[in-house]
């Protein structure tokens, strides 16, 4: 049987280029010194619902929570086989923490039809590893976290293996389900050639409406409007169109969302500085090597 | 996150300095195909983003995927199971499962079959890269002119048989061409093809060498007409890998490990002639063994890039005498060898590529217009314009393919070679790459034709004046100022030249033979040079990284134009006494290569 799968990613700064200039004097990300990239545990998640689609068949849409700049890995995701995207964006988002991201992804999940919701493990950004699991929570669907394997599907329900720190353990519930995905369950693939070159010229209505702007400064504001909705028609013909929602599309609750749905307060921002301090030599040798191996162990570096 | 494509500044610029616009719009047949595709470009502009873009993921593959296996594919090999199927090594069923996924097996089949309908010179810095990942898996990544053979042409019935296959990397091919006693000379093809009485077709007999022979799809080359025994009675053959293929044998080989190289024994399989019967070898595998030979060209360039990486990062680490090793003139100047040789062969790879682009774009609208044209005689002055522009393209072609093929793979020969004697001891060990690249590289000047059956190929061209007009043309290019003096040298060069084919002319064939490979370092050296010149004399705007010690952070840079002048510089002047000497030992008439062979070498050893 085929399956509905809904894979939700994000744009993340590339936290693994961090460089002096990744941080600003006041503490916050200089976004602009860290390339945004899809985020990496996302692309593993996108790769299962693809593998899922390749053996069972079915349908796949991603969507993603965030600026008309995250259009690009919701391209990217169409590049690698995904047959639908979706972007929420809306200043009211701005700000919002898990619980207000899961709320509002919720909202919007309650529009689609779907069998399988999958996420990466967690953002490179936060590092948090909630939103998944809030979703689930919130969508009342069960919920594997941490999958490395997916083990068989049968129409109703789910195997899969996850990974618990020390061990793994197989777990099989029912679908619907909601599966938060590691980096080690598979090795995305790269964009397809063929879907590259179709869906490059794909674009969301924030992204033409840009492109109209800054080509057509002098026009008035209704005639730009009217450019706006004509290019996005001709997209849509092409199937080049991406959804785009805003919170009143997916009604949702303006109080859930952004900051005034986000009980989490930054306290303090410390920037933290690392710098090479003292080396330590250790001997090339058995008792050296154990010697290091037992610290690392009592350091909790490695278990 | 390597990528084999952004991280090239030489391909980088190559993309930009070519001019890919007429090659999209020769490809493209003025993007007429957009209307029925989805993903057939619209325009130059568009065109030239599906390239890049394409290309870029290529890039990502090679350098984070297929290059981390390819040690692993190197140890493992490949396996012949004892019910005579082949299994892959791990790594490199990995790597074609992606390339599929990448939609990047059908790279310059047309739209209509799935495939991308890139041109050549594409297909050559895609082949490269993933060369400098796995110069292994070139061997089914890069022979995707088995296919093209059957585009070509087979009939359209086996075209749709097998092509989507092809281009959804659900299938892959092997030339089936060579045999115990049919090597280098393919006339001598044994291999039987009989028709039963339904006129169906059968083949009977032993391939032995053959790349990836465990492939789905085997084109075969078998001789049709027993009576005639040239290469006039030999025809092409497409089948299927059934059960009356064998494969008896898979080779134990010095390098590329991860191709399988296999002797197969047909029993009777069913089969289905390629076009017509008798131009087997004379026609088909002719074009296709060109294809080919541009192919391995860009595997070499892709494994002497490789190689050259290696030794340029271990010879800004390594420390001796107080110094990292770059500082001693002695290493410095291989690694500049290395680099500029690098460069010469991509330069006259994608010049090639770009000419055979030229070729197939003329010959199809010639052959299309005549037919559209009929018994009509308007526009006739057109008509004898592509038709004149055809030939010449067939001729450069014809000389320049195995120029290329015969450069490239004798340059990454000595690129790897020279890689590890930058590393010294530890390059002479299996814990560094160059060693892989070094055993990888010796196979490029001897498949698909030996460099000696290359200068064959290429010395008609030079003596009967396809390489002069080449160049002839290259000087008319407009050039900056700064390189009067390396053209004045190029100009020379030229003159000597033409002292030296007319001396060849007068001493016959078998002096030619004798001395072709001397005259075609001549004019393989003079054709690049001008190249060279023109990438230095580029319109391009583009800044590269230029720093000590591997540094790239330092923000230290060099415009393009201005580092292929030096290139060019290091290149012309350093050729210049070197075509002078080998004109001088052209023009002695010396033959006792001929003469005094017996003495020379003694008798064959008995023990």
């Amino acid at each position: 049987m085929a399956y509905k799968c809904v894979v939700l990613i994000k744009q993340v700064p590339d936290t693994k280029r961090i460089t002096g200039e990744a941080m600003n004097e006041d503490g916050t990300v200089n976004r602009s010194a860290l390339p945004a990239i899809f985020n990496p545990e996302d692309l593993n998640a996108l790769e299962l619902a693809l593998q899922i689609k390749e053996k069972f068949g079915g349908h796949i849409t991603v969507i993603t929570m965030g600026l008309p700049a995250a259009s690009v890995v919701l391209r990217d995701s169409l590049f690698r086989g995904a047959d639908d995207a979706i972007l929420i964006t809306d200043r009211r988002c701005a700000a919002s923490d898990t619980l207000a991201t899961s709320y509002i992804l919720s909202c919007a999940l309650k529009k689609i039809d779907y069998d399988i919701v999958l996420c990466g493990r967690q953002a490179i950004d936060g590092d948090t590893a909630q939103v998944g699991p809030q979703l689930a929570e919130k969508l009342g669907v069960p919920q594997i976290t941490y999958v490395e394997e997916l083990i068989e599907l049968d129409g109703k329900s789910i195997t899969a293996r996850r990974n618990i720190g020390a061990g793994w353990q197989q777990v099989k519930t029912a679908l619907p389900v909601l599966l938060t995905v590691t980096g080690d369950a598979n090795e995305p693939r790269v964009a397809a050639a063929k879907k590259t070159m179709k869906y490059k010229n794909a674009r969301t209505p924030v992204e033409v409406e840009k492109e109209v702007r800054s080509q057509k400064t002098e026009d008035s504001e209704a005639k730009i409007n009217k450019l706006v909705e004509e290019k996005c028609g001709e997209l849509s013909d092409k199937g080049l169109l991406i959804k785009q929602w805003d919170l009143d599309f997916i009604g949702a609750d303006l109080n859930w969302c952004g900051r005034s749905g986000s009980p989490t307060k930054v306290h303090r921002i410390q920037s933290v500085v690392l710098a090479a301090k003292e080396s330590k030599d250790v001997p090339a040798n058995e008792n050296g090597i154990s010697g290091l191996i037992h610290e690392l162990i009592e350091d909790k570096i490695i278990a | 996150m390597a990528n084999f494509y952004k991280d090239n500044d030489d391909i980088q610029f190559l993309f930009r300095h070519i001019d890919l616009g007429e090659l999209a719009e020769v490809c493209e047949e003025k993007f007429k195909f957009s209307n029925e595709f989805d993903y057939a470009p619209a325009d130059t502009d568009e065109a030239m983003q599906n390239y890049d873009m394409v290309l870029d993921s290529l890039g990502q593959l090679s350098g984070e995927f297929i290059a981390e296996r390819a040690e692993d594919v190197d140890r493992e090999g490949n396996t012949l199971n004892e019910d005579g199927t082949v299994s892959y090594a791990k790594g490199t069923a990995e790597n074609l499962e992606k390339l599929a996924q990448a939609e990047v097996m059908g790279f310059t089949l047309p739209h209509r079959f799935g495939g991308l309908n890139f041109p050549n010179v594409i297909y050559s810095m895609a082949i490269e890269i993933v060369s400098r990942a796995d110069a292994a898996l070139m061997n089914i990544f890069g022979l995707q002119g088995i296919a093209e053979t059957i585009n070509a042409f087979a009939s359209e019935e086996i075209k749709q048989k097998y092509l989507h296959d092809f281009s959804a990397g659900k299938v892959t091919g092997a030339m089936v061409l060579t045999e115990p006693d049919a090597g280098s000379d393919l006339q001598a093809v044994k291999l039987r093809a009989f028709e039963n009485k339904d006129g169906k077709w059968f083949l009977h007999g032993v391939k032995r060498f053959i790349t990836n022979g465990c492939g789905e799809v085997l084109l075969v080359l078998a001789r049709s007409e027993p009576e005639i025994s040239d290469g006039r009675g030999l025809s092409l053959f497409v089948c299927d890998r059934g059960p009356t293929v064998h494969i008896r044998r898979l080779e134990d080989k010095l390098g590329i490990h991860g191709s399988p190289t296999c002797e197969i024994f047909f029993d009777n399989t069913p089969c289905e002639i390629i076009g017509d019967r008798q131009r087997g070898l004379i026609t088909y595998v002719m074009s296709l063994m060109n294809g080919a030979r541009v192919g391995i060209a860009a595997q070499s360039v892709g494994i002497a890039e490789a190689a050259f990486r290696v030794a340029r990062d271990y010879a800004a680490t390594r420390r001796q005498f107080a110094v990292a090793i770059e500082k001693l003139p002695a290493v410095r100047d291989m690694l500049i060898d290395m680099k500029v040789a690098i460069e010469a062969g991509r330069t006259l790879l994608y010049e090639t590529s770009r000419i055979v682009d030229l070729y197939v774009g003329c010959t199809r609208r010639f052959e299309e217009d005549s037919r559209l044209r009929g018994n009509d005689n308007r526009n006739k002055a057109e008509a004898k314009q592509l038709k004149n522009d055809s030939r010449k393209y067939k001729r450069y072609a014809g000389m320049l393919t195995p120029m290329s093929k015969y450069y490239c793979s004798e340059m990454c020969n000595r690129v790897a070679y020279d890689s590890i004697q930058v590393l010294g001891g530890s390059g002479y060990m299996r814990d560094y790459a160059c060693e892989r690249h070094a055993r990888d590289a010796r196979i490029t000047t001897i498949y698909e034709g030996t460099s000696q059956l290359q200068v064959v190929a290429a010395v008609r061209g030079v003596c009967n004046g396809t390489a002069e007009k080449i160049i002839e043309e290259l000087a008319g290019e407009q050039f900056g100022p700064e390189l009067k003096d390396l053209l004045e040298k190029l100009a020379e060069g030229t003159e000597e030249l033409k002292k030296a084919i007319a001396f060849i002319k007068e001493h016959g064939n078998e002096y030619m033979d004798l001395y072709g490979r001397a005259l075609v370092d001549i004019a393989i050296d003079l054709i690049t040079g001008y190249l060279f010149c023109g990438q230095a004399s580029t319109k391009i705007d583009m800044e590269v990284a230029a720093a000590e010690n591997g540094r790239t952070d330092n923000g230290e840079t060099i415009q393009m134009k201005q580092r292929k002048a030096m290139i060019a510089r290091r290149f012309v002047t350093k050729n210049a006494p070197k075509i002078t000497s080998l004109t001088e030992s052209i023009c002695t008439g010396d033959k006792s290569t001929l003469t005094d062979y017996a003495a020379l070498v003694g008798p064959v050893p008995t023990e």
